[in-house]
């Protein structure tokens, strides 16, 4: 069961703030979430290995190459705000 | 204080992270060079944005190998990559990827002066981006922040011992250690000032035969070897003090203020980062079979241990081996000598002498000079051979090591050679004998400490080229 006190602490975590209103309506609908997935603890899995990957694929590597093909002009067009060539944000607590 | 610290044992592990010296990141192809223009070092893969895919480097991995085996580690067959969330600007992501529960190096052990220190693990994963506090002064104050992501995705391997090391000396001699091994493996450089490489530490106090572990604290923030020790003191002193005041040492994240000399809460229990791992859907776990293992193996240089044992196996001190080859450029300087035939003594004579005073005196490093090992071997073989003195060589090494001028060279130049022909030798010290006729009636009638006082004039003479034997011989017969 997920209580009003885990929403909080979620969004604690990833920095949101929200209304009572909404801390209800999320216990709500995250608990709903979780009590449909909590359905496949209905399979035993006693002697099976946990999987990370669904495709059968290892080892999947680069050699040690530098390669710079986008300027720095470009990528930082994307930054909402900039300061001498620095991203700027807000401050964080 | 002193007497209390004997009523408990205090219990230490470290946490260190060593930045690996590869060209690009380690899931991007960014340059990792060091002192960039801010941003100029990121890709749409630092950056964060939707719908990129990390790869991983196969070097961070090959040297995530090469230090697990120095390091005594087992190398699973298999290991992953996961994600480590946090909200914070230093990673754009979100989150950092790490490896949680399959690391690359399980199980391996440091010996420092006879005592075994375990290493529970060693992972790799990548490194954050810096942030500069702006608007104010210092973090408090400041009222926005400004992101500089040229190091996010640096590889490093972080390296978490056990908790075995029972005072702030041997936290340090790990760690020296530590650094020595991960140095000559060739896969860091080891400096804390920069933060190539870091250090946190977790210590906690408990009574004396005690078997349960008291509280820890976590401290961050040590940069130097100097800043672990003090912060370890201070933090045995601290919690201490709590203890016989009846208090409880509380678990939390403590700071070192290296101004202030002391540690400081940095963030309690209860802001403990949850950080919610999950396996990292966007890479293939690793299988690193023993063919790739004993390839790596294959590939391992001379460890600083088998180092120090070998010098000392040539006859070298056990303070000259351990200085030496707590200097590496100078060990695999001195090395280049031996295999170019160098008598071991007489080289370390001299590189713990005269080059040694002279890197202090010029605050540099061996490969900073003009000074070329086969040059070294060279003036040592001139030695070897009696072409020049010992205290000649010891003279021109200076100059050597300012210009890189061959020994040969010099000694042609300057006609140092040392004279060992019988007849020249001859001629000078008749000449020597000749000229000082009351010193010779003197010596005659019995005063046979004036015999010195001739050697003297002829090495005089001869500018310290006589061989000092031939002098005496010559001097003997003459004098009668």
């Amino acid at each position: 069961m997920i209580t009003i006190k885990d929403v909080e602490h979620v969004a604690k975590l990833a920095r949101l703030e929200l209304t009572e209103d909404e801390k209800v309506l999320y216990t709500k609908q995250l608990g709903d979430v979780l009590k449909y997935v909590d359905q496949m603890n209905e399979v035993d899995t006693e002697n099976v290995k946990p999987m990370c990957q669904v495709i059968d694929f290892k080892n999947v590597m680069r050699e040690d190459k530098v390669i710079h093909d986008i300027s720095k002009e470009d990528l930082m067009k994307n930054a909402p705000d900039e300061e001498n060539g620095f991203f700027r944000v807000p401050k964080i607590n | 204080m002193e007497n209390l610290r004997d009523k408990y044992e205090v219990v230490i592990g470290l946490e260190v992270h060593a930045q690996l010296k590869t060209k690009s990141k380690i899931f991007a192809p960014d340059s990792t060079e060091f002192g960039q223009e801010p941003n100029s070092l990121t890709c749409p893969i630092t950056l964060g944005m939707p719908g990129v895919l990390p790869v991983l480097n196969k070097e961070c991995v090959n040297m995530g190998i090469l230090t697990g085996l120095a390091l005594h580690c087992t190398i699973p067959h298999r290991c992953k990559f996961d994600r480590k969330q946090y909200f914070y600007p230093d990673l754009p992501k979100g989150y950092q990827i790490s490896q949680y529960d399959e690391p690359i190096c399980v199980n391996g052990y440091i010996d420092i002066n006879g005592k075994r220190i375990g290493i529970t693990r060693a992972h790799l994963e990548e490194d954050a981006g810096k942030l500069v506090h702006a608007g104010a002064n210092g973090i408090a104050g400041s009222t926005y922040s400004l992101v500089d992501l040229n190091r996010a995705g640096t590889p490093l391997l972080e390296i978490v011992s056990e908790p075995d090391m029972r005072s702030p000396e041997e936290a340090r001699n790990y760690m020296e250690e530590l650094r020595s091994i991960v140095r000559y493996v060739g896969v860091c450089d080891g400096n804390l000032e920069e933060g190539s490489m870091r250090c946190d530490a977790n210590i906690s106090i408990m009574p004396k035969g005690s078997k349960e572990f008291g509280t820890r604290a976590e401290i961050k923030n040590l940069n130097s070897f100097a800043a672990l020790e003090k912060a370890l003191e201070f933090e045995i002193d601290r919690q201490i003090e709590i203890v016989e005041e009846g208090g409880e040492v509380v678990q939390e994240t403590r700071l070192w203020d290296e101004g202030m000399k002391e540690t400081m809460t940095m963030r309690g229990k209860e802001d403990a980062h949850d950080y919610r791992y999950f396996p990292e859907p966007d890479l293939m776990p690793l299988e690193i079979s023993d063919e790739w293992v004993e390839k790596i193996r294959a590939t391992m240089p001379e460890l600083p241990r088998a180092k120090r044992e070998r010098y000392m196996g040539l006859g070298l001190s056990e303070y000259d081996a351990n200085i030496i080859v707590e200097q590496m450029g100078l060990a695999l300087f001195f090395d280049k000598v031996l295999t170019l035939g160098a008598n071991p003594k007489t080289a370390v004579n001299f590189i713990m002498g005269e080059i040694s005073a002279y890197l202090k005196e010029q605050h540099c490093e061996i490969s900073d000079t003009k000074l070329t090992p086969e040059n070294l071997a060279e003036l040592l073989d001139l030695i070897e051979k009696k072409t020049i003195s010992n205290n000649i060589g010891k003279q021109i090494i200076f100059d050597m090591l300012k210009d890189g001028t061959s020994a040969t060279k010099i000694v042609e130049a300057k006609g140092l050679s040392q004279i060992t022909d019988e007849s020249a030798l001859k001629d000078i010290a008749q000449k020597v004998v000749d000229n000082n006729a009351s010193q010779v009636e003197a010596y005659r009638g019995g005063k046979n400490q004036l015999f010195g006082f001739f050697v003297g004039q002829v090495m005089k003479e001869t500018k310290g080229r006589a061989n000092p034997q031939a002098v005496n011989k010559i001097l003997k017969e003459i004098l009668g």
